[in-house]
């Protein structure tokens, strides 16, 4: 019995797909990494015939997108996949859905016909629920942070204490109004922003820019806050909108063989 | 009892303490292949817990079994639960928040029992702390009828004496029938207005001759400290609770949907278990002598649970679990038709636990056809010829090279050896000799690889007695001789520059297994030290960096003081043959007389081969038991699969 130094030879990709899925419930404390491996799994239930890279240890051709922090939900998560097999997207989307836990949702799949989706993720827009924080409270803390022209802040990391600046990628921030009861108590309101972030290195996530608030303000939430990405893509830097990343790939361009994302 | 009153989700009071938690994933549950039952369906409902980290109890079989199991009877419900880190402890603590399940975070102390399945005794603090944190009063003799039934399991529950005083019942071996026997008498017991309280359900229990109820037994001791005698004081329990056998493992295929956890955990795999049980006969292996007799899954059977479980998880690894994989009667055919039906689905298959014999490394190659050959693992135990015959570890060192010999030809570049350190009559010279060994291994791999970047790790820690074993009698090494000793191999080992960059040392130091030599042997006056331990924050003693000896060692010189017995009475002292052991009233099936004739025999360096190849040596298990061997050869074949879809 020989040894084959070159591993088995596997497939070639046919067909690329891109997937909004989403992160929900208590699925929102799944790390990145537990993702990975879900998704891998779920692939393998759904019998989905991923492409996988050569070599002596293949590994699935998957390229995940910016992932939300452990803790923050999300209604909008890419990745991307490569199968040895041209399939239907719908098959596919139910397929998967089906295979991953009930939390981690596939919502839509698209055929990737354009290049470096990456490259689109340019901001997202964040949903901040304060339980046990006024609107009127929250207003006040955001004006004086959207009013400085630099808000420091320091993120305890693995690595040690990093500094950075809150305030440069943070495009707008509105305040909501209360949230009706399901949040803290009903007296002490629930305070919901909404906050479009520029995607910058090092990343400034919400927490960061709650952080921001009560360096300004000393906003302080009596409990955690709750946060989802409810979106993230091209960002119109005059209106502070985000637009979806995935229009252009669900109206094909005329070019015929425009992969050019091939990894 | 606890009532029959809905309980609710702990779930919306854990959530906002998780964003402060290492890890929070590992307590929210979700796993696929989950089960979550309305709790007024049930009339029965289980909590099972292995008392560890998720990461480490997540994948344990025990668990998954039961849980399916009982999970499948209608009018029953289970659900798990693990150890917290002390870091969401310290949280659930200051917010009122008890212990809890993952499945659908109900309260512990609402379940009716609450099963607790100890692979080892370093678990035994965890279970405090999940008792307390359930509000479940530590000692049985506290809980009130409101109070779930803490019931042990697991191979650390053939001596379940140090604990006695935190537990309702013990059972002793595998636990599919006895679970569902124990549902039985819990059902019937509330179907009829719980007559007599939690006493009279324990008494129905202990009666049956199954569970073992600690309270219901007296231990007398001689004023030397050893046990006089263990009786039970009340009519109608049994002088012995014997252990319960699982026959026919084709009619068990659990688990059929294996958890698929979202959190990392240590085995990212599949297990199927391809028998149970063992006779090879390794005299310091608790599990070849608790599990007797070996009762093997058909390769028909293995391969459909294979096919289920891979199906109904999306895992990409199995291994086929069992003490010692290689001896299934039908291995070879096995391994060929899983690695034929799999090649090319980039799925792998292994076999840990393997011995020292060149056709397993045949194996390892067929199992990873195309895949890595990153390592394979052997355990000789032993380093010299004399001290493998005391353990009797059937394995000659020309074996041993002609294993790994035949393991480097074949492009693997590492070899692991597992060696132990303090095996009765052991000298300096019989662990130097491991030194000896690996360089021999080194010598003949780097001629057989024709090359010399090959490797070899020698991986050794000490040796514990364990109860049912014929080393229960042995004196346990102390830990500065251990540790000592460890000290001249890797000097040995170092001291050579032509081999020294090729082997690894790894070792344990000798500390905790004084610890874990304690718990193994010990008896009831051992509970007040797991409980200062506890008290005094004592927590995870499998993890290093949470163990402490000098905690256990302050409380056990506090607790044991006024005793005529200490630390060493229980770890380095040998027993003769005439003392009470505090496992003698648990009947593992093993003639105690067998036991120490095979103890004899060791001290003597006499083997005794493997008795499904040889003529009964009368170890009594079966004719005790009412059990048999039950090994194949079938014949039969694993037929290729048909593709569900192409691709």
């Amino acid at each position: 019995m020989g040894r084959r130094p070159d591993g088995p030879l596997q497939p070639p990709p046919v067909q690329r797909l891109r997937l909004r899925y989403a992160k929900r419930g208590r699925l929102r404390f799944t790390s990145h990494r537990d993702f990975q491996r879900a998704l891998e799994r779920a692939l393998r239930r759904a019998q989905l015939p991923v492409a996988f890279s050569q070599g002596f240890s293949p590994h699935p051709r998957i390229s995940y997108a910016g992932a939300a922090p452990t803790g923050v939900a999300s209604e909008a998560e890419y990745v991307e996949i490569a199968l040895t097999r041209r399939c239907d997207l719908e098959a596919v989307r139910t397929a998967l859905d089906e295979s991953l836990p009930a939390g981690l949702d596939v919502l839509e799949v698209v055929e990737a016909d354009t290049p470096d989706l990456a490259a689109r993720l340019q901001a997202s827009v964040w949903l901040v629920r304060l339980p046990g924080v006024t609107a009127a409270a929250a207003a006040t803390a955001t004006s004086r942070f959207l009013a400085a022209d630099a808000v420091e802040v320091e993120r305890l990391t693995r690595q040690g204490r990093r500094r950075m600046d809150a305030r440069a990628p943070v495009v707008r921030i509105d305040v909501l109004g209360d949230a009706e009861a399901d949040g803290g108590s009903e007296e002490d309101g629930c305070a919901i922003l909404r906050v479009v972030v520029r995607h910058v290195t090092p990343a400034v996530r919400p927490d960061d820019v709650l952080t921001g608030l009560r360096v300004v303000a000393d906003l302080a939430p009596p409990s955690p806050p709750l946060v989802t990405r409810l979106a993230q893509g091209p960002l119109d830097e005059q209106a502070g909108t985000v637009a979806d990343p995935l229009t252009a790939d669900r109206q094909p361009t005329e070019l015929p063989t425009g992969r050019l994302d091939r990894g | 009892m606890p009532g029959d009153v809905p309980v609710e989700s702990l779930f919306p009071r854990l959530e906002s303490l998780l964003p402060r938690v290492q890890k929070p994933i590992q307590y929210v549950g979700g796993e696929l292949n989950a089960v979550v039952k309305e709790w007024a369906t049930a009339d029965v409902r289980w909590c099972l817990m292995y008392p560890d980290a998720y990461e480490v109890g997540l994948p344990n079989q025990g668990v998954q079994i039961l849980y399916e199991v009982l999970n499948e009877q209608p009018g029953v419900l289970a659900e798990r639960t693990y150890s917290v880190w002390p870091d969401l402890e310290a949280l659930m603590r200051e917010h009122g928040v008890p212990q809890f399940t993952v499945d659908a975070h109900r309260p512990v102390g609402a379940f009716d029992l609450f099963g607790v399945s100890f692979s080892t005794e370093l678990g035994y603090t965890n279970l405090l702390t999940a008792l307390d944190l359930a509000g479940i009063p530590l000692e049985a003799t506290d809980r009130t009828d409101d109070h779930p039934i803490v019931i042990a399991g697991g191979h650390a529950a053939f001596n379940p004496e140090p604990i006695a005083d935190f537990l309702d019942a013990a059972v002793l071996g595998d636990g599919e029938e006895i679970v569902l026997a124990v549902t039985e008498v819990v059902r019937e017991w509330k179907r009829e207005g719980s007559p007599g309280g939690r006493e009279e359900l324990l008494r129905r229990l202990a009666v049956s001759g199954g569970v073992y109820v600690p309270r219901f037994y007296d231990v007398d001791y001689l004023p030397d400290g050893r046990i006089k005698r263990v009786a039970p004081n009340r009519p109608g329990v049994p002088w012995r609770v014997a252990k319960h056998t699982v026959m026919d493992l084709d009619r068990w295929p659990y688990p059929k949907q294996p958890l698929v956890p979202l959190a990392e955990t240590v085995h990212e795999r599949m297990s199927v278990e391809i028998f149970r049980g063992c006779t090879r006969g390794c005299r310091f292996c608790q599990a070849g002598m608790i599990t007797r007799p070996v009762r093997e899954r058909s390769i028909t059977g293995i391969g459909d649970m294979v096919q289920a479980g891979l199906a109904a998880t999306g895992f990409e690894e199995v291994g086929l679990l069992s003490l010692s994989s290689a001896d299934h009667s039908e291995i070879g055919a096995v391994a060929k038709g899983l690695a034929d039906r799999y090649d090319g689905t980039n799925t792998s298959l292994s076999l840990p636990s393997t011995r020292v014999d060149a056709f397993n490394v045949t194996l390892a190659g067929e199992l990873s056809r195309g895949g890595r050959r990153s390592g394979l693992t052997f355990a000789p135990e032993g380093g010299s010829e004399r001290i493998r015959r005391v353990i009797n570890k059937m394995v000659s060192e020309d074996d041993l090279i002609r294993t790994v010999t035949t393991a480097y030809a074949h492009g693997w570049r590492q070899v692991k050896l597992y060696f132990m350190c303090g095996l009765p009559t052991e000298t300096d010279e019989d662990v130097l000799q491991i030194a000896e060994l690996a360089k021999r291994v080194i010598s003949a791999g780097r001629q057989a690889a024709g090359r010399g970047d090959i490797r070899c790790t020698v991986s050794i820690g000490g040796f514990v007695p364990k109860p049912h074993t014929p080393f229960q009698w042995a004196a346990q090494l102390d830990h500065e001789t251990t540790d000592a000793r460890l000290g001249k191999l890797r000097d040995a080992i170092r001291s050579d520059r032509r081999y020294a960059k090729a082997i690894g040392f790894r070792y344990h130091d000798g500390k905790p297994g004084i610890v874990e030599g304690l718990l193994s042997r010990g008896d009831r006056r051992i509970g007040r030290v797991i409980k200062a331990v506890w008290a005094e924050g004592g927590r995870f003693d499998g993890w290093s960096e949470h163990f402490s000896f000098d905690r256990w060692m302050r409380c056990a010189d506090a607790g044991l003081a006024g005793e005529p017995v200490d630390v060493s009475w229980y770890t380095t002292r040998e027993r003769d043959h005439a003392e009470v052991l505090p496992w003698d009233h648990l009947d593992a099936g093993l003639d105690r007389e067998w036991l120490w004739e095979d103890w004899q025999d060791a001290l003597s360096e006499v083997e005794v081969e493997d008795c499904r190849w040889t003529p009964c040596y009368d170890c009594g298990v079966c004719p005790g038991m009412g059990t048999e061997i039950q090994v194949g050869p079938t014949g039969r074949q694993l037929l290729p699969l048909t593709p569900s879809r192409a691709g």
